[in-house]
């Protein structure tokens, strides 16, 4: 069936921001979606709130609007746009959201879109589950399939509970029906448990029902990624296993591809399930991914649930198999059918078959925990991490270790260093799920813990916990480095640094001893086929084997090194500018060649570059990598500006190592980095930046802050996303501070300036000339870390006098350093001085954002400086405006404001309040004419909005009591009631607020049965929430009561501003809502304003 | 441990570990790209005579049990495989796929490049090679040298090597609706039982059986099997399948039985230069559109006309079936009369079950 001529424009709706469960994955997909349906001929009209993804740069739609994910929004862009059809199946969970919501609306029929890729029953479905288990049934009826869903029981009495516990067995999972958030829900190991959880459960449901079901933790978990086309036929792309068994949410567990502990019968069983379900609950065409339990004792195998869209998983198995579903999806979607479509890898063979694999793939997911103290790190069925690695390798425990030091994180890789500890200890750690868990297994290996006795405490698969002994063994076999010894550590994925480890010595003397003995790694390609066809594609991964497949090239080549797992402070954006440096590169004559190990990514794409390498970004990998490049021909350099930290912290061993690093020198970015170093860059371009010192202990950072003055910042060097950084405001806390902070690097120690406005300067040098590519005004005062704060771009209090310091100050920075590339510099202004926080001389997060607020292409354009253009050069070719930069914007330029998106409803029982620790996970744009139509797109985009009406509930602290008069005014002269606790309250009334004091958490409830706030608001009665902290953390009194509203808001979802600035803001907002200003505008449009 | 040897008769040699049986093997070297279901593949008689490469890299890791062997013993002449299991997990594994090999006298070999291995089967073609191991170990020119005077596929006659010497009857699963005449030429079990399951009682005949000896079991319809060996050799079965054409009886055949359906109407066959021998190939039915995945394993294809229907001794046929990796005939139907086959695995064990809707078919055509 060929493509579908009866449509004409498409339209595409992307995931919005970064989210803990929602990340880079749905950029891959939905940018691989715009191109195979632009190169189809069809206008495509993107919607998608995120700035930093690669689908919404202007030359992948035709219409592109970074615009709130609402329905409302959505519906303004498709009357204007009126689309044929509506593609949803792209762009995760919110899409399919936004679909769900616009066809009950009636608004797709309205303008008569069609839905393309799922249709609306399915849809139900998949998310219903009683529809689910209906379905289950059926197919086991009708089809006469082994298949089931785990058994359960409605009950609404205890005696109820009592006869299913009967029926069920023990341990039961306990659910109470129509509770918030899961309130009351449990397991019950025996009668006594389910007397109190059940009794609990009955009391907490407003219908007095509990549902009792079936344990199945411990229980094998596995997903099956299948398509399906128009003419019924199915494909399965790729089986995954979890590692950790049930009861550990996929995205938290290490997982694995393919199965590697199912027999054929009882995959097939699988495969035939899957194909069924997917054919009943009738998804038309496309991915999904459907996830089985099977009991390892019995092998029962019960079906958990579907999702009928590209997934997660679909990325992950894209990467995996070499087989791209999502753009695979998106020819099934407009006619395609699977035997029309050739496979990319071989060009020869079609893409309705099942990819087999030669190897395996492991996935280990990215914790940040130590960004959200309080929380709790045991890992469960709701998704906590914020990244993954995937690794490749001949055998799993090569795959598996290449993924644990993908994870760059200090204590993931297996160690046989110091004292394992206790074996008890180390199992009883085992039994509760949690971050690292592998290597706490490996330790107890160490200490003696047997393959039964490590089963017993964690339920994963014997052959997988033969595989960890399998490990230790070749470590403790190391002992002399010969090279046998040394072939057989690299076969198992053992890195030179743990070599070096156990044998005790240096790790560059393990590598020397390695390459005297000739002993390399190979690279071998992802085929899809096992290697029955040769590949076209070169997509590469490194093993200790026979054959390398690394293809000769005929360009000059350059490495881009890409940022690895998502972690925050180090995400999205990063890859964003990978990404653009090989598009760029590669359409300027050279061979890009991108290593990077994160599955999520547009970068990890094949598609995007001419080589892709799924390598660890260590430096013992990008060496290899390198030295296999140079083997077919030059490399004209290597680049580490663009992916983060990551890359960086690689830039002087790359180029000690004799690497053609490009762009600015591997000293020039110590010199930003280095504290002192710096100091003396800005003492001489006359440039103030605000006192400072370095401190190795208590003693001495307590004389700097005494001569200083508190508030200090403080914070180790070297550090992406302000790890580890606090506001001191006295000595005892500065002391906890440094006892806690003893590493390695020195702790630098700041003056605090309250009060300033944060300035941040995205900037392009070559050596002669800046480009000023963005000011951006952070709407919180200083001292929230960048990457939290809202910015608005241009930015809306300076003026032209300010934009001109700030222009001579950041040319003085990139000449003094020694810039070639992108800066970022980072001012603060207080009381009309210009100081200078700090400078980095690489890609910043803001680069995507200022890229598409101003029209211009900063990272390509980078990339270009970095390999030997100027911005004479690049200004002539039209890549850069002729005249004028980012500094220099029209007065009637569209407005862009930043928003971050906090992770906080993941972590239940963190704060919220934000600080200079960065803490966010992505971001959203708003974009508009007047700021604050922007502001409240940005807040609609990243929290679901602003409200117009209704209580407003405002407590904030002494300090900012002045500046939230006039806002509050505001806010009830636009018809808000106004809620306050009793100081505030009165501060208000003075000034004319009629506003009703409420009782603080620590009051209690009143005599008469009065509602504290927290009460208030978990009921729903408060529509927006101002309360700024006042207090530090840890103290009792009016700090809890803060983080006790906050935490309500946060179960909510209520709108919850904590800053007076971001208060001031949000009123304009309401008032342009209110005003009906709202409107839309695709990027398209924005670009042709500001670049005629 | 000493070593053990891959040789190759190209003179390539692969280094690596004795695995199952220590001795010596002489076979066709094929690989197989199933990533499930070794168990199956190594008792799979088709695989007489072959040295079977797997090319996914951990093997054995479910041991074996009791219910998913396709015949009494293994047939793969020698193993190799990358990462063999050292534990068995899988709650119905009875042993170690180690302890089976040993047990069944399998010489094989754990060798890390599968993958180079494969690459030079794919460039070259399959060809002949040895596994040798213990007190079979010679300098590598010796071993060439025997690995080019072992037997060539090509030419081989085997289907009688693995054929049941005695007939025997499957019974029908349920109510008897048909009784089939199944000549063995290396059936899997799993066939038998797929047509069990529709009702089917099966009268399972050796590879020697007549035309005459098969329609002695009055059968409703007559089914040849899968094989090991060259089709060009089987002149007996393609002359008993001629008589069961020409006595009118609906026919159905699975691979070797497909070739031989091929030879009956006049086709000549071929050698592929390296096989289908795997889970995962995508098969065009031609009358739908329909894409089955299925599972092969075949070294030899029939030639036939692929623009349309073509004139037989038994009227018009076509090919019904076509691989869209390389566009290989896999399946043939005459058009007057109920006769078809295809040339991959219906029957799955290992592999999808996507077409097993074709023994619905042959039920439908022996009902009507």
């Amino acid at each position: 069936m060929p493509k579908r001529t009866d449509i004409e424009s498409i339209m595409v709706i992307g995931s919005g921001p970064i989210v803990i469960g929602q990340a880079c994955e749905f950029d891959y997909s939905g940018t691989q979606a715009c191109r195979v349906l632009r190169a189809e001929g069809f206008r495509v009209i993107l919607v998608n709130s995120n700035p930093a993804t690669i689908m919404t740069d202007p030359e992948f739609a035709d219409a592109t609007y970074v615009e709130p994910i609402t329905p409302d929004i959505i519906e303004l862009i498709i009357a204007k746009e009126r689309p044929d059809a509506l593609l949803p199946t792209l762009g995760g969970q919110t899409a399919l959201n936004a679909a769900v919501a616009l066809h009950e609306s009636g608004v797709l029929a309205k303008y008569d879109v069609e839905l393309i890729g799922a249709n609306f029953d399915a849809i139900q479905a998949g998310e219903n589950r009683q529809l689910f288990k209906q379905i289950v049934a059926k197919v086991a009826d009708e089809r006469g399939l082994n298949a089931e869903s785990a058994r359960s029981v409605i009950c609404h009495t205890m005696a109820d509970c009592l006869g299913a516990a009967g029926e069920l067995g023990y341990p039961l999972v306990v659910r109470p029906s129509f509770t918030m958030g899961g309130v009351g829900s449990g397991f019950a190991h025996d009668e006594a448990e389910l007397r109190r959880i059940a009794g609990a459960g009955l009391d907490a449901s407003p219908t007095t029902e509990v549902l009792l079901e079936e344990s199945i933790l411990g229980w094998k978990e596995y997903e099956l990624e299948v398509m399906r086309d128009r003419h019924d036929n199915v494909v399965i792309v790729c089986s995954i296993e979890n590692v950790d068994p049930m009861g550990v949410h996929t995205g938290d567990s290490v997982t694995v591809a393919p199965a590697l502990t199912l027999t054929d019968r009882e995959y097939q069983n699988m495969r035939d399930v899957a194909i069924a379900v997917i054919r009943e609950v009738g998804v038309d065409t496309g991915g999904c991914n459907i996830q089985f339990a099977v009991d390892p004792a019995t092998g029962r195998m019960i079906v958990i649930e579907m999702n009928p869209r590209v997934s997660r998983s679909s990325a992950l198995a894209s990467k995996a198999t070499g087989f791209p579903i999502a753009k695979i999806a998106a020819k099934l979607a407009i006619g395609y059918t699977l035997d029309e479509i050739p496979n990319d890898i071989t060009k020869e063979t079609p893409a309705s078959f099942e990819p087999s694999l030669d190897y395996v793939v492991v996935k280990v997911p990215r914790f940040a925990f130590e960004k959200f103290a309080g929380a709790d790190q045991t890992l469960t069925t709701h998704m906590k991490s914020v990244g993954e690695a995937m690794a490749i390798g001949r055998s799993f425990p090569e795959a598996l270790q290449k993924a644990l030091r993908s994870l760059e994180k200090k204590g993931s890789s297996f160690s046989w260093a110091g004292d394992p500890g206790e074996k008890q200890e180390l199992l009883a750690a085992c039994r509760t799920p949690h971050d690292g868990r592998l290597r706490t297994m490996q330790q107890a290996i160490r200490a003696g813990a047997t393959v039964e006795e490590l089963f017993e405490a964690t339920s994963i698969d014997p052959w997988f916990l033969d595989q960890l002994m399998l490990i230790h063994e070749i470590a403790t076999g190391i002992t002399e480095l010969d090279e046998p010894t040394l072939l057989r550590a690299k076969e198992h994925g053992f890195s030179d640094a743990q070599i070096a480890e156990i044998a005790g010595i240096d790790e560059v003397r393990v590598r020397d001893l390695r390459h005297a003995l000739g002993l390399r790694p190979v690279y071998h390609t992802v085929d899809t086929c096992a290697a029955e066809f040769e590949a076209r594609t070169p997509y590469l991964y490194s093993t200790y084997d026979e054959e390398t497949e690394v293809p000769a090239g005929d360009r000059p080549k350059v490495i881009i090194l890409g940022s690895g797992p998502n972690r925050i402070g180090q995400g999205i954006e990063f890859d964003y500018a990978c990404v653009h440096a090989s598009f760029e590169l590669s359409r300027a004559g050279f061979e890009t060649v991108m290593v990077n190990c994160n599955p999520e990514t547009v970068s990890t794409d094949y598609d995007t570059s001419d080589r892709l390498y799924f390598e660890p970004l260590t430096l013992e990998d990008v060496l290899e990598v390198v030295h296999a490049e140079l083997r077919t021909g030059p490399v004209a350099g290597v680049i580490v500006q663009l992916g983060g930290q990551t890359p960086l912290g690689l830039a002087q061993a790359l180029k000690d190592a004799g690497v053609p690093v490009v762009g600015t020198s591997p000293e020039s970015i110590h010199l930003a980095e280095e504290r002192g170093a710096f100091g003396r860059v800005l003492a001489e371009a006359g440039l103030p930046a605000p006192r400072h010192g370095t401190a190795l202990s208590v003693a001495e950072a307590r004389e700097i802050a005494e001569e200083i003055g508190y508030p200090v910042l403080v914070r180790p060097s070297y550090v992406l996303g302000g790890a580890g950084m606090a506001i001191v405001y006295d000595e005892e806390t500065l002391a906890t501070y440094m006892a806690k902070a003893a590493t390695d690097h020195p702790v630098l120690i700041d003056k605090f300036l309250d009060d300033a406005i944060e300035i941040d300067v995205d900037a392009l040098y070559d050596g002669t000339e800046l480009y000023l590519g963005g000011v951006m005004e952070h709407i919180e005062e200083a001292g929230i870390h960048s990457g939290d704060s809202a910015c608005a771009l241009p930015p809306i209090t300076l003026g032209g006098h300010d934009i001109k310091r700030i222009r001579t100050a950041t040319e003085a920075i990139a000449r003094g350093v020694g810039v070639r590339g992108l800066l970022n510099v980072q001012y603060a202004m207080a009381a009309n001085v210009l100081y200078v926080l700090e400078a980095n001389p690489r890609a910043s997060r803001t680069v995507p954002f200022v890229s598409k607020a101003t029209a211009v292409p900063l990272a390509k354009a980078a990339a270009r400086i970095m390999m030997g253009a100027t911005v004479a050069e690049l200004r002539a070719e039209g890549m850069l405006p002729a005249e004028g930069d980012g500094g220099t914007l029209p007065l009637d330029a569209p407005i862009a404001v930043k928003e971050a998106v906090l992770p906080f409803d993941r972590f239940r029982g963190v704060d919220i309040v934000l600080g200079p620790e960065m803490r966010s996970t992505g971001e959203v744009m708003g974009i508009d004419e007047f700021f604050g139509t922007a502001y409240a797109k940005s807040q609609a985009a990243a929290y679901g909005g602003l409200p117009t009406t209704g209580r407003a509930f405002v407590s904030v602290a002494n300090k900012d009591k002045r500046a939230m008069i006039f806002p509050v005014k505001a806010l009830a002269d636009l018809g808000f009631e106004i809620l306050a606790t009793e100081g505030t309250a009165e501060v208000l009334r003075r000034n004319g607020v009629h506003a009703k004091i409420v009782r603080k958490q620590s009051d209690g409830a009143g005599p008469g049965g009065e509602p504290t706030i927290v009460r208030r608001i978990l009921d729903g009665e408060v529509d927006l929430i101002v309360n700024t902290p006042f207090g530090s953390p840890g103290q009792s009194g009016p700090r809890l009561d803060g983080y006790e509203i906050r935490t309500a808001a946060v179960l909510r979802g209520i709108a919850c501003i904590t800053t007076v600035q971001g208060l001031a803001a949000a009123v304009q907002g309401i008032q342009h809502i209110l005003r009906g200003d709202v409107g839309v505008r695709s990027l398209q449009e924005h670009a042709r304003r500001l670049r005629g | 441990m000493s070593p053990a040897l891959l040789v190759l008769e190209d003179g390539r040699v692969f280094e690596g570990a004795p695995y199952g049986a220590v001795g010596e093997t002489f076979g066709e070297m094929v690989f197989n790209t199933g990533m499930t279901g070794y168990q199956e593949t190594l008792t799979d008689p088709s695989y007489h005579r072959q040295i079977v490469a797997m090319t996914a890299p951990h093997i054995g890791n479910t041991g074996v049990n009791e219910e998913d062997p396709e015949s009494g013993r293994v047939w793969v002449a020698g193993y190799v495989v990358r990462e063999p299991a050292r534990v068995a997990s899988n709650w119905r594994s009875t042993k170690s796929l180690d302890e089976y090999l040993r047990e069944q006298g399998v010489v094989g070999i754990a060798v890390r490049g599968t993958r180079a291995l494969t690459r030079h089967l794919r460039e070259r073609g399959a060809m002949r090679a040895g596994v040798f191991s213990g007190d079979a170990l010679a300098p590598v020119a010796e071993l060439v040298d025997r690995v080019r005077r072992s037997p060539a596929m090509l030419g081989a006659d085997l289907a009688a090597e693995v054929s049941t010497r005695e007939p025997y009857v499957v019974p029908a699963i349920g109510a008897k609706r048909f009784t089939v005449a199944a000549v063995d030429l290396g059936i899997k079990s799993m066939t038998p039982h797929r047509m069990a399951e529709r009702g089917c009682e099966v009268h399972v005949l050796p590879a020697t059986a007549t035309a005459a000896d098969i329609l002695a079991v009055e059968p409703d319809g007559v089914f040849f099997s899968n094989g090991p060996g060259d089709p060009a050799t089987a002149d007996g079965a393609v002359a008993a399948l001629r008589g069961v054409l020409d006595a009118g009886k609906p026919f159905f055949g699975i691979c070797f039985g497909n070739q031989i359906l091929g030879r009956a109407l006049g086709l000549g066959t071929y050698k592929l230069r390296y096989g289908h021998r795997g889970v995962n190939q995508p098969v065009q039915d031609r009358r739908t559109g329909k894409v089955e995945i299925s599972a092969h394993n075949h070294g030899f294809a029939v030639q036939a006309p692929l623009d349309g229907p073509f004139d037989t001794p038994y009227g018009r046929a076509e090919v019904s079936h076509v691989n869209l990796n390389d566009g290989c005939v896999e399946g043939l139907r005459l058009l007057d009369y109920p006769a078809f086959s295809v040339q991959y695995h219906p029957e799955a064990a290992a592999g999808p079950h996507d077409a097993a809707y074709l023994f619905d078919e042959f039920c439908e055509v022996m009902g009507a």
